[in-house]
Parts: C-alpha cells; sequence; structure tokens
C-alpha cells in the first residue's frame, strides 16, 4: 500500500509566512466545504431519486387510479379497445411465476451454497462459484431469448407431456398447448435467475458461520447433514430467508425475459401449462404501443404496484437481514 | 456402554440407525454436489447455445454495416448509451460512497445505504417507466433519456461497491494524514481515493457489464429506430443491442433469429469478459490492500 501524500504540501505550509497560510486555510476550509456539499449531493440523490420514482408512477396513474380504484387489483378483463382495465389476471401470473420460481430456486440455490461454502475443495470452489455468479450475468433478454426458442421447445415436448401423464390427475399440470409458452415455461426462465442471486449470498452466509460451533456438532457425533440441518442453517435462517426475498423481489419484476417467454395469455388458468401474462411483463409488451390515455395511465397503475411489491419485498429482506447482522453481532 | 462386551475383533462399520444416518449425509451431499453441478450444466448450456448459433450469423460485415445486414448501429448506439451514462453514474455514486464513508453519521449513512439498495431492487422497468414519465412523454424518445435510465441502475452498484472498498482502506492512513495537519478534502481525493481507486474501477466495470446488456428501461425510452446507419446524436431514439434482440426475438423470422443470435454472442462476450476481468482487478486489488 503506497499512500501518495504529496510531500511538498506540508513543508509549503510549514515554511510560508503568514499570509500564504492564512490563503491556504481558507482554501482547505473552502475545499473541505465544497467536498462535503457535493458529497452530501450525490447521497440525498438516491433519497431524492426514490421519491421523484414513486411520485412519477403514481402521477402517471392518477386517471386509471381515480376511474377503476382498488378493484383494478381484482378485475380481469384487460380490454384497450373498450378503456376496461383490471390487474386481476396478471396479479395472479405475476405471483405464481415468481412463488414457483422461488418454490424451485431456493432449494437448488441453498444446496449449491452449501456446496461451495463446505463441500466444495478450494480449487473446485475457485471455478465454481464464478461460474454460478456468472449465470446471474446472462442479460434477460438473452435468457428469454434463449427460453423461446431452446427451453421452451424441449418443455413443451418433453417435460409438460411428462408432468401431464404422471401428476395429472392434479388440475395444476393440465394438458399441454400447442406452443411451449406457459407460466410454466416463464417460471424456469425466472429460476435460473432466481438461483444465482440465492446461491451467492447464502455460500457467503454459510461462510459465516463459526468453524468451531460445526467442529463442536461433529466432534458429538452429527453426521454431516446433521451439522448442517442442527447448526448451519438454524443459525442462518433468517439470512436466508433475506436471500429468498431478494430472489423473490427479483422474479417478480423481471419484465423482459417473462414477456417473451409467457405468451401474453389474458385469462386465470389453474394449469401452469396455459399462457399468462405478470405486471412487468405486459408493461414491457404493451407500453411502447399504448396510444390512448387511459390505457397509458392504466399501466402507470401496474407500475405501481409493482412498485408496491417490490418496495415491501425489498424493506422487509432488508429489516430480516438487519435483524440477523444484530444477532450476529450480538453474539460476537 | 458399560455393560456392553466389545468385542475387539468386530470391524469398525457402522450399522443401524448410525448406518441410517450416514447414508442419508451421503444423499444429501450428493444432491448439494448436483445442485452445483445442475447450475454449472445450465450456464454451459446457455453459453454453447448462443455461441455455436452466434458464431455462425458473425462477419466482418455483420459487425461494420447497419440493418439489415449488420448490427453497427446497435453497437455503437449501447456503447455510446453505456458510456455516457457511466460518465453520469460514476462520480455521483464514488462522491454518495465518499459521503457515507468519510463524512456522514451512523445514522445518514444508514438511511443512504438504505435507499441505494432499494434503487438496486427496483424491477428495471419501474425505472424505465419513470425515465418515459419524466423525459419521454410529450416529447421524444432519445439515447440520452436512455443513458439517464442506464445510470440509476449504475448508480447503486457503483455507489456500494466504491463504499465496499473506502471501507477497506486503513484508518491509520487517515490518521496520518490529519497527524500532519492534512485538510479533509486533500486526505479524501489525495490520499483515500487513490488507495481505493482498483476497487473502485472493479465495480464501475461490473455496473458496466450490467448496464450493456438492460433491456427494459431501453424499451420505452429509446426502442423507436430503423438501425439502418449509425446515429451519434443523442436526441434521438438511438438503436442498441439488447432492445434490438428484444424486437427480433419477438418476430417469428428465422433471419431475424440468426441475427439476434449473432447480436447475443457479441454481448455476452463483453458482458463475461467485463466481469472477468473485474474479478481480476478484484482479486488483484485485495492482494495490495490486505499487503
Amino acid at each position: 500500500m503506497s499512500a501518495t501524500i504529496s510531500s511538498a504540501e506540508p513543508r509549503a505550509a510549514a515554511t510560508g509566512g503568514g499570509r500564504p497560510r492564512d490563503w491556504r486555510r481558507s482554501a482547505d476550509r473552502f475545499g473541505d466545504g465544497l467536498l462535503y456539499g457535493v458529497c452530501a449531493f450525490a447521497a440525498l440523490l438516491g433519497v431524492v431519486l426514490i421519491l421523484l420514482i414513486g411520485y412519477q408512477v403514481v402521477h402517471g396513474a392518477a386517471p386509471a387510479i381515480s376511474k377503476f380504484g382498488l378493484g383494478f387489483l381484482v378485475h380481469t378483463t384487460w380490454q384497450p379497445n373498450f378503456g376496461v382495465f383490471g390487474a386481476g389476471s396478471l396479479l395472479f401470473g405475476t405471483i405464481v411465476s415468481s412463488f414457483m420460481a422461488l418454490l424451485m430456486g431456493a432449494p437448488i440455490a441453498i444446496a449449491i451454497g452449501l456446496y461451495l461454502s463446505l463441500l466444495a475443495p478450494a480449487g473446485v470452489r475457485g471455478i465454481v462459484s464464478p461460474l454460478v455468479e456468472m449465470l446471474a450475468a446472462i442479460p434477460s433478454v438473452i435468457l428469454g431469448f434463449w427460453g423461446i426458442l431452446i427451453l421452451a421447445p424441449f418443455v413443451h415436448e418433453n417435460l409438460e407431456p411428462w408432468l401431464h401423464d404422471t401428476l395429472g390427475f392434479i388440475p395444476i399440470f393440465g394438458s399441454p398447448e400447442t406452443t411451449g409458452a406457459s407460466i410454466f415455461t416463464a417460471s424456469l426462465v425466472l429460476t435460473i435467475m432466481v438461483v444465482p442471486i440465492i446461491a451467492s449470498v447464502s455460500r457467503d452466509l454459510f461462510l459465516s458461520v463459526p468453524r468451531d460451533v460445526q467442529d463442536g456438532a461433529s466432534a458429538l457425533g452429527a453426521t454431516r447433514w446433521e451439522v448442517v440441518r442442527g447448526v448451519v442453517l438454524p443459525s442462518t435462517a433468517s439470512g436466508i430467508t433475506a436471500a429468498s426475498l431478494l430472489g423473490l423481489g427479483r422474479a417478480l419484476g423481471e419484465a423482459i425475459a417473462v414477456t417473451q417467454v409467457i405468451g401474453a395469455g389474458a385469462a386465470i388458468n389453474a394449469s401452469l401449462f396455459k399462457t399468462g401474462d405478470t405486471l412487468a411483463s405486459r408493461i414491457a409488451s404493451q407500453f411502447p404501443g399504448a396510444i390512448t390515455g387511459m390505457h397509458i395511465a392504466s399501466l402507470y397503475y401496474l407500475g405501481v404496484i409493482l412498485l408496491v411489491i417490490g418496495l415491501i419485498s425489498n424493506l422487509t429482506a432488508q429489516w430480516i437481514g438487519r435483524r440477523f447482522d444484530y444477532a450476529r453481532m450480538a453474539a460476537k | 456402554m458399560s455393560g456392553a462386551v466389545v468385542d475387539p475383533a468386530a470391524p469398525l462399520t457402522p450399522t443401524g440407525n448410525l448406518r441410517r444416518r450416514r447414508v442419508f449425509s451421503r444423499v444429501a451431499e450428493f444432491g448439494a454436489t448436483g445442485a452445483a453441478l445442475f447450475a454449472v450444466a445450465v450456464l454451459g448450456i446457455v453459453i454453447y447455445t448462443v455461441v455455436v448459433r452466434g458464431a455462425s450469423a458473425l462477419s466482418f460485415e455483420f459487425l461494420v454495416t447497419g440493418a439489415p445486414t449488420g448490427i453497427a448501429p446497435a453497437l455503437v448506439g449501447t456503447a455510446l448509451i453505456v458510456a455516457v451514462a457511466t460518465a453520469i453514474a460514476m462520480p455521483l455514486g464514488v462522491m454518495a460512497a465518499i459521503f457515507v464513508t468519510e463524512f456522514a453519521g451512523n445514522r445518514v449513512a444508514g438511511v443512504s445505504k438504505l435507499t441505494l439498495d432499494l434503487i438496486n431492487g427496483l424491477p428495471s422497468i419501474i425505472i424505465g417507466v419513470f425515465i418515459f414519465g419524466l423525459l419521454v412523454a410529450n416529447r421524444t424518445q432519445s439515447g440520452f433519456a436512455g443513458a439517464i435510465a442506464l445510470a440509476i441502475i449504475e448508480l447503486p452498484l457503483i455507489a456500494r461497491g466504491a463504499q465496499e472498498v473506502l471501507l477497506l482502506v486503513p484508518n491509520n492512513l487517515r490518521e496520518a494524514a490529519d497527524a500532519l495537519g492534512v485538510a479533509r478534502w486533500r486526505t479524501v481525493l489525495g490520499v483515500i481515493l487513490p488507495s481505493a481507486l482498483g476497487g473502485i474501477l472493479t465495480s464501475t466495470v461490473l455496473a458496466v457489464a450490467r448496464a450493456a446488456g438492460e433491456t427494459a428501461p431501453l424499451l420505452l425510452v429509446s426502442s423507436v429506430f430503423d438501425g439502418k446507419e449509425v446515429l451519434l446524436n443523442m436526441s434521438e431514439a438511438m438503436p442498441n443491442v439488447p432492445v434490438r434482440i428484444f424486437q427480433l426475438s419477438e418476430e417469428a423470422n428465422p433471419e431475424g433469429f440468426a441475427q439476434a443470435w449473432g447480436m447475443s454472442l457479441v454481448l455476452v462476450s463483453f458482458i463475461l469478459f467485463a466481469s472477468l476481468g473485474a474479478r481480476a482487478m478484484h482479486a488483484r486489488s485485495r492482494r495490495k490492500m490486505s499487503s
């Protein structure tokens, strides 16, 4: 570490007479104030930005909010040509696809976290860890494009018929449709996006569990799984919950990839293999072409719902995460 | 155990309950390893598809001509939008980070971090809707609006990354500068920032990689373009790679698909190289910091 303190400055201050020093002092006072002001402005910008985003989105939605009220949340008709809008089926699609993604993604991600933190040899960890993170770096538009052309046909021809044949007595596994575009495919793509987020957070969490507690459990005769089950998972439970909520927030708000694979259906179906739509994906698919004022306002209204859900899931994750920090600090 | 007769010749293999527990533990280990393999396999399949399908679309002509044969306007557009976004977000992000680590008290720092995390957690489509309402509604789409939207996405990434490195700068550097009577602003600009530069650059590169592939905001604020020629005027809607891939993927046109694969390959290789580069830089600056 080489600190680059310019050696000329202190000397100049020491040898200078009264006047240069005064000048210097006031310059420094000015510099301090300026830097403080500029930095405070930048930090404040974040707060302003959040408020401005909230204001702008609610403002845009105002006509739709005053026309449809809260009934917007439950009405399921969305017919731009007739000026009738309701977010019911979109909310349904959003919740189903995101929770499906979390249901499939969280166990896989936590298992990956466990593998990377406790099982993998150092060399393997050094390779697999970045690879998992790289999965998060793939842009959603490319994942969605891959989703329609590669994943959807596979799901349509193999996975869906198989699930329908074996588990078809459960209504969610209805008969496959004509294409692979479905809520199920969207959930799979969302799973791929959620896994790296939860995996990298939970890996760091598991690495933070003190080694001696784990060794203590092993010394008492616990198997590796029992150490995980009895020590590692309970002590990180709140952190894992926070990580899952972060993943959920990501899945709820994903617009592009979902638009590409979900098939833009309008109805609420019990079967996962039918098309559907989500809040974010409806905004992405219709906003660029919306013409009437009420259509645009309704899309803004979808944005308001998305914003509220997103903020709630994020704040909850922060809150749980912070509590977890305090618990750990108290333990130390 | 006291009364049990231990046969010293018995082999030391678990039986009964212990055996079951061991087997269960083994199965769990296999499960975890399998999950990791699965994630790597998915990454492999996606990258493999993009490389194989994209490579056949790639050619010199593809990279330097406009639509319908090439993607040069989209490449230039994305480069410009992301460059302007970074030029906006980087100074602001670094300054916000300096405020949090060097000036603010715990409380204010907490609020600032929280808002940055909230912005980071916002769905990117919301940022698109916001910028649309702010800069595009009643006017026209523009590359500049796109740059602002991407700047909002980059800001929290850069700020949080910079905060982490600034916290790593050893405190005795600050104390040494104070002891020499160096003014705060000189300490920050002359001592603290230079030693945190590596980490700040790392998080900036990661933010650029993230912004380059961001589609949702650009779809709303810079998506009406024909992509025939290279545009440099940021007050018009600029062609860009992610939105073009999205548009092509929505049309059922095999030639369009081939182009979209080609663009995906270009975008993915840029992002992967940038992330790998950032990772290498990160490792290097960590080593420098700790030594």
